[in-house]
């Protein structure tokens, strides 16, 4: 029996909390503004300082997303992005030399209709290290969870502020990292946090081994701060799509693209703590 | 006996569950615990039953429609008087059981989805009944279908956000209506209309519909001494067609007949008929049958009827299609508008653009059965919020 390598995601977290650092997690929509230039994103999000990035699969009905998220997965769909082209994207970007750990972000019906034994035998294939299904409560999971553990794939879950008397059923069957909400609603940045956030993680924390990160509406470098002293890695999804969004008109053009790609670069870079 | 569904996890068979980010969890569980508990209290049954009859007029007849059976010269026909509902629907009926509900959780405000408006107006109406702040989520294609009923949510005080993502449709209002409720679960209820999304919402819109059926069969007992051999009612989610379904379950012998919209023909890109075209997949928090692509994007529907127009069906109609205890047929939007005029012509009753695909069926299948035979039609809606849409699509070249 071959001894199977380590997950790059677990090396990930265990080297940067060897240093004491906190994962800084970006988010983009696979496909956004279009396949190749998601492989251009990729690479300046590494040059920029991630640590880990989450891939999002677009879809035509993101119950979890708040509108910028909605914008660039109606934008990727045009290219008809679908899993299966997530999981390619994720290969070219190893085969340019991206070394950064890959979590998948799917709405569960596409991974469905692809066919679930598929899905991860691809994912696998792909060396994706982790996956995050947000509407598949652990109550829906269990085939899916023994399938993604013996592929080696995290399954990461979602907890909420009021998943309260869930939680430890939510932990013992969390993979990888533990995602808590920052607070309740969709995807989308936000000016403030509620000071009971920080009750709310800290809770998590003392209830699991695995790092924790938080995510939602998470956007500027004071924000990571806030977040970074009191746990293990922050998730930047809508801010970083905006900034996609913004330099649209520099990334569709071949001969401005470097420029725009600058500035996601640049804006990422200072998220950098 | 059949089995009970759905189970404590809401599944039909493989159908329903829970489909739903964490953070809708809790209030799914809070709303399931709270609905169980009142559920069976005769305190909160008296006081819907109080509704229904003192502020809606329940019960609705059972009307035998002579001339709609002579014309059409086999089986006789009833017509289940949905439409005579207060605000001109079943809608109303669900709405009162939930906006009760809301009160006894003691949250404040209610909001809900509406594709033709029926619900939101339904919606809105309880909400003033009861006095809870209200906010209807509509997809704006619809807000310009239905400019009527986006006025009268307006008079009864709801604010009507008119939803401009997507497909801007029915499934986008209520995309955008479980997405405002993630932010506001600790004050708000949401009203869905329809027998679809999480569990425990498939089951509760059910039970508070079955007075359709429940009050057919006493009806029909008393009229006939027997009952229905068919029961035919219009699918979209499948509120109005599980109401009159559900009591007659057991009853092997009456035939349960659904009607889908087939929009410009099933063959065609522009159909909302999930179950002649779908296949199974999650949409909205459950496992149903569905219009998706081959990679799992949920297509647009299409159909003369806002109400109709919805890509996904409730999960107990895709349980009971696969157990084949219901049949499922395609109407046109032609079809549809074809049965609308009829209706209205023999026996002055126009139906609302999504019961008549439910009289167009009866249209193609009365005749080659016997005059002893006995169908009801659930006639879910009248046909007042239609007219324009009628006018616009005779204006489009089409004559009626």
């Amino acid at each position: 029996m071959s001894v199977m390598a380590e997950n790059l995601l677990d090396a990930t977290f265990a080297k940067l909390k060897a240093a004491g650092n906190t994962a800084l997690i970006p988010f983009v929509t696979v496909g956004d503004p279009d396949p190749e230039i998601t492989l251009d994103i990729l690479t300046v999000l590494e040059e920029a300082g991630a640590d880990v990035v989450e891939l999002g699969v677009p879809y035509s009905d993101p119950l979890a997303d708040g509108p910028v998220i909605q914008r660039a997965s109606e934008r990727a769909l045009v290219h008809g992005v679908t899993v299966a082209s997530c999981i390619e994207t994720a290969v070219k970007a190893r085969e340019r030399g991206i070394r950064l750990p890959f979590v998948l972000f799917t709405y569960y019906n596409p991974v469905l209709q692809m066919g679930t034994e598929r899905f991860f035998a691809e994912l696998k294939a792909a060396g994706i290290s982790g996956l995050i299904i947000p509407d598949l409560p652990y109550e829906e999971s269990e085939e899916v969870l023994a399938l993604a553990d013996a592929a080696d794939v995290k399954l990461i879950p979602l907890v909420a502020p009021t998943s309260s008397g869930r939680i430890a059923q939510i932990l013992a069957r969390a993979r990888g990292f533990v995602y808590c909400v920052s607070s309740l609603g969709v995807t989308g940045e936000r000016a403030t946090f509620h000071a009971s956030v920080n009750d709310f993680i800290a809770s998590v924390k003392g209830q699991t081994d695995l790092p924790v990160a938080v995510g939602f509406g998470i956007s500027s470098r004071e924000q990571v701060e806030r977040f970074a002293a009191i746990c293990d890695g922050a998730v930047v999804g809508s801010a970083i799509v905006r900034k996609i969004e913004e330099s649209l008109p520099l990334l569709t053009q071949p001969s401005t693209r470097e420029q725009g790609l600058l500035q996601i670069r640049d804006f990422v870079a200072k998220l950098r703590l | 006996m059949m089995k009970q569904v759905p189970d404590e996890h809401g599944r039909f068979g493989p159908f329903g569950g829970r489909y739903v980010p964490e953070t809708l969890m809790n209030a799914l569980i809070e709303l399931e615990e709270s609905y169980l508990k009142y559920k069976d209290d005769p305190e909160f049954q008296a006081e819907i039953a109080y509704l229904l009859k003192q502020y809606s007029g329940r019960e609705t007849p059972l009307y035998y429609a002579e001339r709609l059976t002579e014309h059409l010269g086999g089986a006789k026909i009833y017509l289940k008087r949905e439409d005579l509902n207060h605000t001109g629907a079943h809608k109303i009926n669900n709405a009162i059981g939930q906006g009760i509900l809301a009160k006894r959780m003691g949250k404040q405000k209610v909001i809900a989805e509406t594709g033709a408006g029926q619900h939101g107006v339904a919606t809105a109406t309880v909400a003033a009944l009861l006095g809870l702040e209200c906010k209807v989520f509509m997809g704006e294609e619809d807000t310009k279908r239905q400019q009527l009923n986006v006025f009268r949510m307006k008079l009864l005080g709801a604010e009507v956000v008119p939803v401009m993502s997507g497909t801007r449709t029915l499934k986008d209002a209520c995309n955008e209506a479980l997405r405002y409720w993630v932010s506001n679960v600790h004050d708000t209820f949401y009203i869905l209309g329809s027998a679809t999304g999480p569990h425990p919402y498939p089951m509760m819109v059910r039970n508070f519909q079955r007075v359709i059926g429940d009050e057919t069969r006493k009806q029909i007992l008393e009229a006939e001494g027997r009952l229905p051999d068919m029961l035919v009612a219009a699918v979209g989610g499948g509120s109005n067609a599980i109401g009159m379904f559900y009591p007659f379950v057991e009853d092997q012998d009456v035939c349960l007949v659904g009607v889908e919209a087939a929009g410009k023909g099933v063959d065609t890109d522009f159909h909302a008929a999930t179950m002649t075209k779908g296949t199974k997949g999650v949409f909205q928090g459950s496992m149903s049958y569905l219009l998706q692509d081959a990679y799992g994007q949920v297509l647009p529907a299409h159909s003369i009827s806002a109400g109709l127009d919805y890509p996904g069906i409730g999960p107990e109609h895709s349980y009971l299609k696969d157990i084949e205890r219901a049949k499922y047929y395609p109407i046109t939007d032609r079809e549809a508008l074809d049965a609308l005029q009829l209706l209205s012509r023999t026996e002055g009753i126009i139906p609302a653009l999504e019961s008549a695909h439910a009289v167009a069926q009866v249209v193609k299948m009365a005749p080659a059965m016997s005059r002893g035979e006995i169908i009801v039609i659930c006639l879910s809606g009248r046909g007042d919020k239609d007219v324009e849409s009628i006018m616009a699509y005779t204006e489009g070249g089409e004559t009626v």
